[in-house]
Parts: structure tokens; C-alpha cells; sequence
């Protein structure tokens, strides 16, 4: 049980990534990397929005190399723009549920108000983005994914408009809701501090290469050359 | 898949509108064997007021831009935006108002006679000319304010703390600015006056005073010489692509301006006299530009109530027309709301309403009588019309809300149904809404096209008008002109304030 990516290689330019990797089920990974280096493209390969000129994606036996992003058992939360700000929180989380017409049933509502409360926003349905704090905004878009209700979760360096200790409040009600679904979490990230407290596996990212997955901690101790530039130490 | 289905049809149907009937035209147009040295005349007039026009109305704006860009007044702002109206002010009912000012009974005659001064005449070039300057120096006071306005306001710093007077102002600030805007302003105004054909159908006329528009409605009204007609057809289209092609390389100055509401300090012209100057020139352009609406609306309310049945009926025919070619504008703009389909839209700025309608009407007339269909092909042509108009309003809020979701898009696996339904519509609602207005307004106020293929049974309100001036019934006419405008301006504001209501953008 595992998301493979199998001898992956794109090629854009002068651009090139390679990744060959295997991240078992439920596991919590982060992905570090200078700007540029590529881990923003690992990212859209995993996740549909980019097709590797080689090698294949694979969940468990399935290949998804060739699905669509809505297709795969994959929901990922951006750096901005994970909802609909003209929309309600509610009209959003059933356009994530239906996304053919935007419509639910009434059980499909009950489930909205379920998930709303497991992020602490319970009555939230009827308010739009703009009535709410940054700190509720960032709750519904983790409500969108958990209501999409998939096996990975990419979180593509999120959270970052919030303030670090409303951050961290939030990586930490992301990781306790994966923990408790048995989610498998892929975290791109710029800070080698929240690497170590959410990820016990890390994945470098540097010169076009995705290293294998590594023991987060070790590694930080005593980073590779290319990261230690990266990383100031 | 779909939405690519729809633009694909949508872009189908338009290049069709425009090859269809310029083909039609072409095979019609015999070689020329139709083409008289009164059409030689013709098109040495369209030149000639195209070339007075722009000029003029640039010259004037010049002063008047300068005016408005440095001095704060009551009203200004007011001022500004009605320099805005004329695009959606019906031709006929500016006619109306310009007759009532300048006409032979007219309030300038009326003041002129007691001082013994000659009579003015209002028709011919320069009635032409005065209605050109009329619609097209807002215009063109509106594109030199927004040079004035993009000025850093340091250079007038500057200029104020090296103490540089009026003249060195103007030599080292303002006259390169406009060596950069006026040439595009001069080319846009240019290409429009070259394609006008409602003035110089009510003002104009004569062979001293038809331009090629009118000369190909002539020739089909009067005559019903089709050769000669596509002859004319096929000038008139060289002669705006031409000169199309050229504004748009010349002009850079975008179509919507923003943010001419406010002044930029300046240290210099502070003396009596240029402020005196300033005063003149606002004082005039606005009783130039507002006295004769004044005077529609005055003359207008004493016709209203006169107007018989067939006014009435017109009314419906136009608001019809109205509501149908804002739809099919709008039909064709949301799926061509993009770079390439701007360029195909463009074709609604370089094909002539007459050119097209004379297409339209050798492609029908085999099959049907085209008399019959005249306000299908009037909503039709106009909503090709205002479809430049409307993509150049929707294209960035449509690539906006692309850019921003299309990974959310993706993402959730929206349907096209579902994206269009809940984002791409509501969040396009305020734009929408201003691009219906405008095309509601513009197809409400035309007088082109109909005026070839219509019969008194389906006249709209702009030809009805000038059917009630042409039997010398003025009130009638100034009655139907006011509810001709209040009715556009209506559209308009309907249609816009419907987008605003709970606009998500």
C-alpha cells in the first residue's frame, strides 16, 4: 500500500526532475528544496497538473499517470485560492462534494455540517471568506479537502498568509485529522523547523533530483551540502 | 470539452457573419462597371470630413483636457463621466438637439439675427462636422485627460522647484505627452467618422455632402442598384480595414479609462489668466455638449404626448431588437472572451453595419424577401457590432477568473455546467452587466442598417424619428427622439445596475 512514482522524469526547457519514489500509506512526508529546485513540479506530477515526460504515478495497483486531477484518490490544499470567495462555505464544500452541479442531498448537507465541526467552524455554512478571520478562511479550505474525503492530502506550502503560531495551530489540526483517517500527507515546505515537528520522513529536492525519503531529524542535523546553502547552516 | 465546443461554434458563426457577406459583396461588385464619378466624390468627402473631424475634435479637446486635468470644480466630476454618454447617445436624437441649436430656427440663429451676423445652415459639411466634434470630443478629451493624469506628478514637482513657466511646462511636460496620445486619439476618431453614415444621412446628403455610407444606402434605397452598392461596399471596406489597421498600430490608449476623477496638483497655471482660459474652455464644451440634450428634452416633453401608435410600435420593435442583439452579443462574447477571439471581434470595428447588411441581403434575398427579416439582420449586425465593445469589457475579468482557478477547477473536477453556473458567471456579473448595457443602448440608438431594408411596418424608434423630421413633424420627432433617449439610457442603466446588484466581483 503506497503512492510509487516510478522512474519519473519531466523535462521543460533546461528544466529536468527526476524522482523515483515510494511513500508508504498513511506516512507524513515533507519536501524541502531551494527555489527553482523543483518541488513545486513534484508536486503537480503527483497531482495531475503536470504530465511527466516519463514514468508513471501509481496508488496501490492503480495507475494514475494518465487521470485527471479530480480523478485521483489525491486532494491538495494550495498556498492561496482554495476556495470560491463569491460562494458560501457551504455552497463551496457541495461543489467539492458534486462538482457535475454544485447540488447535495440532504444527507450530503448533514455531512457539510459534520466536517464544518471537525474544523471547528459548526454553523459556518451560510458565511462567505470575506466575513470570516484568516484563521477560520484557512479551517474551510481544510474542510473543502476533508469533504472531498481522499487517501492524500498535498499540502502545498500552505497556511503561509498566517501568522506562525496560527500556523502551526493549523498544521497541527491537519495532522490530527490525517492521523485519525490514516491519511498519507505530503508537505512542501521552506522551513526545516516545521519539517521536523509534522514530517518523520523528508525528501530533498535539489539540482533536479528528488532524493529517496529520508529520516527527517538525522538529516537536518547534518544536511547535505547543497541543502546546508539552502538551509543557512 | 464543452467550452471549447462553444467557442469553436461561436468563432464559426462570426468569421461566417464576416466572410458570408463580404464574399456576397465581392461577387456582386462586377469590377466596378457601376462606379460613377459621384462615388469618386463621395469617397474624397468621406476623407475630407474623417480628416476635418478628428482634427477637430482633438484640437478642441486639447485645451479642454488640460482644463479638466488641473482644475478641481463642483460638477467636475459629473462633467467627466457624462463626457462618457455620447457612446451611447442615439445619433439621431444628438441630431435632433443639434438642429434645435444650430439649425436654421435654431437658439444660435435666434441670437445671431438681432446683431445682423449671417444665418448659420446646419446641413452639410460643416453640420457633419459639428455632429462629428459633437460625439467624438469627449472622446477624445477623455483619452488626452487620461496622458494628462498619467503624468508623474513629481515632473510638475519638479517643474515647480526649478520654477519653470507655462511655456517651458508645456515644451518640456505636456507636449511630449501628447506627441505620444494624440496621433492614436487623431487614428480612432478618424476611423469612426470614416464609417459614419446617421450624420451624414440627416445632415449631410447632396453630392457635395455624401459620404460612401450614404452613398451605398442611396444606391440601394433609390436606386436599388446592388452592382454600384457592393461596388461602394467594397471601398468602404478597403478604405477602414486600411485605416483600421493603421489606428491600431498607432494606438495604445486603452478603451476604458479609470480613474479620471482626480486632479494632479500643479504649481503652474495659476494666474488669471490661464485660469480664466480653463473657465472658458469647460464653460463651453459644456454648453456645447449639454444644451442640445437640453433641448430635446425640453421640445421632447411637449411631443410625447402626441406621438400615435406607430411610434409606440416602433418603441417595441426596438426594444426587441434591443434585448435580442445584447443576447446574441452576449452569447458570442462569453465563449470569445479570450486574446484570439478579440482579434476575430475586431472585424465589428473594420466591416461596416452597411457593408454587412448589403451582404446579408444579397445571401437572403434568393431564399426570402429580405424586407421581411430587416429586424433579425438589424439585431444581428448589431450585435456584431458592439461585439469589439464587449470583449475588450469581458476579456480580463474572464482571463482573471481563469488564471486564478483553474487548479481549483481542476482540482475539484468542476463540470462545465457547474463552473459556469457557480463561478465564471457570478464572478463576470458586474462586467456582464455593463456590456449588456452598452450593447442594449448601442443597438437601441441605431440608425444603419435598418434604414436599408425597412418598411413602415417594422421601423424601429431611431428610423421613425428620422421619418417624422423628414415629414417636417419636429415635435413628433423631439417627442420620439426623448423617448428614444430616456429608453437607451434606461436599457443602460438597467442592465448595468443589474450587474452590480450582488456582483461578486
Amino acid at each position: 500500500m503506497a503512492l510509487h512514482l516510478d522512474h519519473i522524469h519531466v523535462q521543460a526547457g533546461d528544466f529536468t526532475l527526476a524522482a523515483d519514489l515510494r511513500l508508504h500509506a498513511g506516512s507524513r512526508t515533507a519536501i524541502i528544496g531551494a527555489s527553482g529546485s523543483g518541488k513545486s513540479t513534484l508536486l503537480d506530477v503527483i497531482a495531475g497538473f503536470r504530465a511527466p515526460t516519463q514514468g508513471r504515478v501509481r496508488w496501490h495497483d492503480h495507475d494514475l499517470t494518465a487521470q485527471p486531477p479530480a480523478k485521483r484518490p489525491i486532494s491538495i490544499l494550495f498556498q492561496d485560492t482554495n476556495l470560491f470567495p463569491h460562494l458560501t462555505i457551504g455552497e463551496n464544500l457541495a461543489l467539492a462534494l458534486n462538482p457535475r452541479t454544485g447540488r447535495v442531498s440532504a444527507e450530503e448537507r448533514a455531512r457539510i455540517d459534520d466536517v464544518l465541526a471537525r474544523v471547528g467552524l459548526a454553523g459556518f455554512a451560510p458565511r462567505r471568506m470575506s466575513d470570516m478571520s484568516g484563521g477560520q478562511q484557512s479551517r474551510a479550505a481544510l474542510a473543502r479537502v476533508l469533504v472531498q474525503d481522499r487517501p492524500v492530502l498535498l499540502l502545498d506550502e500552505p497556511f503561509s498568509a498566517l501568522g506562525p503560531a496560527l500556523k502551526t495551530e493549523m498544521l497541527d489540526l491537519v495532522m490530527e485529522i490525517a492521523n485519525a483517517s490514516g491519511m498519507t500527507v505530503l508537505l512542501v515546505t521552506h522551513d526545516p523547523a516545521e519539517a521536523r515537528r509534522f514530517a518523520p520522513q523528508i525528501v530533498v529536492v535539489e539540482q533536479g533530483k528528488a532524493w529517496p525519503p529520508t529520516e527527517t531529524g538525522p538529516l537536518l542535523d547534518n544536511p547535505p551540502t547543497g541543502l546546508r546553502a539552502y538551509l543557512g547552516s | 470539452m464543452a467550452t471549447r465546443a462553444f467557442a469553436i461554434i461561436a468563432a464559426l458563426t462570426v468569421a461566417g457573419l464576416v466572410i458570408g457577406p463580404v464574399t456576397a459583396v465581392i461577387l456582386r461588385a462586377e469590377a466596378f462597371s457601376g462606379f460613377t464619378p459621384a462615388d469618386g466624390q463621395a469617397l474624397r468627402f468621406t476623407l475630407v470630413q474623417a480628416t476635418l473631424s478628428a482634427a477637430l475634435s482633438v484640437l478642441f479637446a486639447i485645451p479642454l483636457a488640460r482644463a479638466l486635468a488641473r482644475r478641481q470644480f463642483p460638477g467636475r466630476g459629473v462633467l467627466v463621466a457624462l463626457l462618457g454618454a455620447p457612446f451611447i447617445l442615439p445619433v439621431i436624437v444628438a441630431v435632433l438637439g443639434l438642429i434645435a441649436v444650430f439649425g436654421q430656427t435654431g437658439l444660435l440663429n435666434r441670437a445671431l439675427a438681432p446683431l445682423g451676423l449671417p444665418e448659420m445652415q446646419i446641413y452639410g459639411l460643416h453640420g457633419v462636422l459639428i455632429a462629428h466634434v459633437f460625439f467624438n470630443l469627449p472622446l477624445a478629451t477623455r483619452l488626452i485627460l487620461q496622458g494628462w493624469l498619467a503624468v508623474p506628478a513629481e515632473q510638475f514637482r519638479l517643474a515647480a522647484t526649478l520654477g519653470l513657466g507655462p511655456r517651458a511646462v508645456w515644451s518640456s511636460i505636456e507636449a511630449p505627452m501628447l506627441m505620444r496620445i494624440v496621433p492614436g486619439a487623431f487614428a480612432v476618431i478618424f476611423v469612426i467618422c470614416l464609417s459614419s453614415f446617421a450624420v451624414a444621412l440627416t445632415l449631410g446628403g447632396g453630392p457635395r455632402a455624401t459620404t460612401l455610407e450614404l452613398a451605398i444606402y442611396q444606391s440601394m434605397r433609390f436606386d436599388f442598384d446592388l452592382a454600384r452598392a457592393a461596388a461602394l461596399g467594397l471601398v468602404q471596406l478597403g478604405l477602414a480595414l486600411t485605416a483600421g489597421l493603421i489606428a491600431l498600430k498607432i494606438t495604445s490608449v486603452p478603451v476604458a479609462a479609470r480613474g479620471l476623477d482626480r486632479v494632479v496638483p500643479r504649481w503652474d497655471g495659476q494666474g488669471a489668466l490661464s485660469k480664466g482660459l480653463d473657465t472658458m474652455w469647460i464653460s463651453l464644451a459644456a454648453a456645447f455638449l449639454l444644451t442640445p440634450l437640453a433641448m430635446v428634452a425640453l421640445s421632447g416633453l411637449a411631443g410625447i404626448p402626441t406621438l400615435g401608435a406607430s411610434v409606440w410600435q416602433a418603441a417595441g420593435h426596438s426594444i426587441t431588437v434591443a434585448l435580442g442583439s445584447t443576447l446574441l452579443c452576449l452569447l458570442w462574447a462569453l465563449p470569445l472572451a479570450t486574446r484570439w477571439g478579440e482579434w476575430l471581434g475586431l472585424a465589428g470595428i473594420a466591416l461596416s453595419p452597411l457593408v454587412l447588411g448589403i451582404g446579408l441581403f444579397l445571401i437572403v434575398r434568393p431564399f426570402a424577401n429580405p424586407f421581411d427579416l430587416a429586424l433579425y439582420v438589424t439585431a444581428t449586425v448589431n450585435a456584431f457590432v458592439s461585439l469589439p465593445f464587449v470583449l475588450r469589457i469581458l476579456r480580463p475579468e474572464a482571463e482573471a477568473i481563469r488564471a486564478d482557478y483553474t487548479r481549483l477547477r481542476a482540482a475539484l473536477g468542476l463540470s462545465g455546467w457547474a463552473w459556469l453556473r457557480w463561478v465564471f458567471l457570478p464572478r463576470l456579473k458586474r462586467p456582464l452587466g455593463f456590456a449588456a448595457g452598452l450593447t442594449a443602448a448601442l443597438s437601441m440608438g441605431d440608425l444603419g442598417v435598418i434604414a436599408l431594408f425597412a418598411d413602415p411596418d417594422r421601423a424601429t424608434l431611431p428610423l421613425k424619428v428620422f421619418q417624422l423630421m423628414g415629414a417636417y413633424r419636429m415635435e413628433q420627432a423631439a417627442g420620439a427622439a426623448l423617448l428614444l433617449l430616456i429608453l437607451s439610457l434606461g436599457l443602460f442603466w438597467a442592465l448595468d445596475r443589474g450587474g452590480r446588484v450582488g456582483s461578486a466581483s
